[in-house]
């Protein structure tokens, strides 16, 4: 199944293939990731940001009913594997894009398996804040608002973006498996030509594509996560 | 004019309750510097964040200028505690943000226009002697540094009242002088109230005017620091003014010995020629048993131990003489036999 991996004729229609279906492969993939991580920060920061505020002893103290809730939808949704998610959530997406194939369709499921896990990396961020801080803050009359937005998002800045790295190379795996069941980019073209034609250069070409990919997200993510700690010494400014 | 009333803290944890105060009575005068002095676990803490209600006091009141800080609501409460700042043992300082934005925090809060409060901000930095750091982040200064943001921070809204909490604790001792003067400049050229907490008793012999004694969540001796820290009454004060406890060496040495507490608190005399004098003068020779005074400012703060052997006439005569300095309290200890 192998043997013609490595043949003349393989080679040359992979690179034919690499050249006309990939630099739109590499954009699709990319702009559904970016999308989907926008949506999902979008919704995930905010329930991040309210599972720490909201606890009994936070700066903004909500029903404990209300945060039980909110805890277990949390987990329901991350536990749901992405693939199975993709297909429940068929008819949100028919709602919402008009289509479930394609891939502006990709982006509902993705934002949808996202959030959840983008709530809690958030919620794991802002929990990092010296607890002192707040009482610091709280001691010089700021309100819970201002806390949120002045202190706890503030101070975690560097540890959100860290986990927004780990967040988004997350997402572009998930946008990868869509091509499974009609999604775009570069999981579509190592479905359709290494599963379905067995043109297996060609998928290790869109694989190899997806690691450098993740490459430059996380190099990307972890540069400027360095950047904006100003708890580091030694840095010029 | 702070009122704490019959303050009684209980916290409810899973293995029972905690009293971390029982019945506290404070009233601390407007302009002072008052130190609230314990051991670790006494309350301290507890009972200064009391003052500005981050903790609610199970029973009690607490009167700042004759408002009762448990009946204000959320807004007001905000409103009060801009006039009634904290500084931290851990600086808390905000370290995303440069120091002129640290200082520039509270009047933010307040909404104060960004012009304004840099310029304010830059001004305070100027009090605290950090004006060359103001675009610098805390993680690049020193802890005492960061405690003068963390006091800038504190005076932005123009509070009457200071709140120090184990303030220069994890600060070297020459800091911890260098800020205790900085809290004693800021009492006296702004007027400004100041609480300090403390475990250390020289932290209390430096700056403070008044102090209380807590143990174990009640107040078991306040008043002058002179007279409190020269005459122990309690077993838990004699605990913290002889750390060295009952069996102290020094006066269990000579029983002919009467011994003199002298406190430094603040006059112009420099304690050796004191003791000095008292010798050429009186012709009294004191025998140093203890002594730990240090010159702040044009003042000596501190206390002394002097043995001294010849009878009642002599002590009485010591004591009338030391008295008579400015800023010096001596009395005599009494010792427990
Ligand atoms: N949130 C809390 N829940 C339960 N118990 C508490 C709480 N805060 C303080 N305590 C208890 O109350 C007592 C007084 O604590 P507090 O922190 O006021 O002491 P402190 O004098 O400030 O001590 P230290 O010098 O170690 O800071 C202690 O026994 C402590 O265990
Ligand atoms: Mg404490």
């Amino acid at each position: 199944m192998f043997n013609n991996l490595l043949s003349g004729e393989a080679w040359s229609e992979a690179l034919r293939i690499l050249r006309l279906e990939f630099p739109a492969a590499v954009w699709e993939t990319f702009y559904v990731t970016l999308l989907a991580s926008l949506f999902a920060f979008l919704i995930g920061l905010p329930l991040g940001v309210l599972l720490v505020a909201g606890d009994k002893d936070g700066v903004l103290p909500l029903p404990a009913w209300l945060m039980r809730t909110l805890g277990v939808i949390i987990n329901l949704l991350r536990s749901i594997p992405f693939l199975i998610l993709m297909v429940l959530v068929f008819p949100i997406t028919r709602a919402i894009v008009g289509t479930v194939v394609g891939t502006p369709a990709t982006v509902v499921p993705l934002v949808i398996a996202a959030f959840p896990f983008v709530a809690r990396l958030s919620e794991s961020s802002i929990r990092e804040i010296d607890p002192n801080i707040i009482e610091a803050a709280q001691s010089m009359g700021a309100s819970p608002l201002q806390i949120i937005f002045k202190v706890m998002i503030p101070e975690s800045i560097p540890s959100l973006i860290s986990n927004a790295t780990i967040a988004v190379t997350t997402i572009l795996g998930y946008s990868a498996m869509s091509g499974v069941i009609g999604g775009g980019g570069l999981g579509k073209i190592a479905m359709n030509y290494g599963y379905y034609r067995y043109k297996y250069l060609v998928m290790i070409f869109a694989v190899i594509l997806l690691i450098l990919l993740v490459q430059l997200f996380q190099t990307f993510g972890t540069k400027l996560a360095i950047r904006s700690d100003k708890r580091l010494k030694n840095r010029s400014e | 004019m702070i009122e704490i009333k019959n303050l009684t803290k209980t916290y409810k944890t899973p293995d029972g309750s905690v009293e971390a105060l029982k019945d506290v009575c404070i009233t601390i005068p407007d302009g002072d510097i008052f130190g609230i002095i314990g051991m670790s676990g006494a309350g301290k803490s507890t009972l200064v964040r009391c003052i500005n209600m981050l903790e609610r006091p199970t029973e009690g009141t607490i009167l700042v200028d004759g408002t009762d800080m448990g009946l204000l609501d959320k807004k007001q409460l905000r409103a009060a505690r801009r006039k009634i700042t904290m500084i931290f043992q851990n600086f808390n300082l905000l370290m995303q943000r440069n120091v002129l934005k640290n200082v520039c925090f509270p009047l933010e809060l307040s909404g104060l226009p960004k012009a304004e409060a840099k310029e304010k901000a830059l001004e305070l930095l100027k009090i605290v002697g950090l004006e060359d750091k103001a675009n610098v982040f805390p993680a690049q200064l020193s802890g005492g540094q960061q405690q003068r943001v963390a006091i800038a921070r504190a005076l932005a809204t123009e509070p009457e009242v200071l709140l120090c909490d184990e303030a220069t604790s994890a600060l070297d001792p020459n800091t911890t002088r260098s800020i205790l003067e900085l809290i004693r400049s800021i009492n006296e050229k702004l007027g400004i109230t100041v609480i300090i907490i403390t475990h250390q008793m020289s932290v209390v012999e430096t700056v403070c005017r008044h102090v209380a004694i807590l143990d174990n969540g009640t107040v078991v001796e306040q008043g002058d620091v002179g007279e409190v820290f020269s005459k122990p009454k309690t077993p838990a004060a004699r605990r913290l003014v002889f750390p060295e406890g009952d069996t102290d060496p020094v006066i269990a040495r000579d029983s002919d010995e009467t011994f003199i507490r002298v406190v430094f608190n603040g006059g112009h005399a420099t304690s050796t020629p004191l003791i000095a004098q008292l010798a050429i003068e009186k012709g009294i020779a004191a025998n140093i048993s203890y002594a730990s005074t240090r010159n702040i400012g044009d003042g000596v703060y501190g206390s002394m131990l002097l043995g001294i052997t010849g009878g009642r006439e002599n002590i009485q005569q010591a004591i009338e003489y030391l008295q008579k300095t400015p800023g010096v309290v001596a009395e005599e200890v009494i010792v427990r036999v």
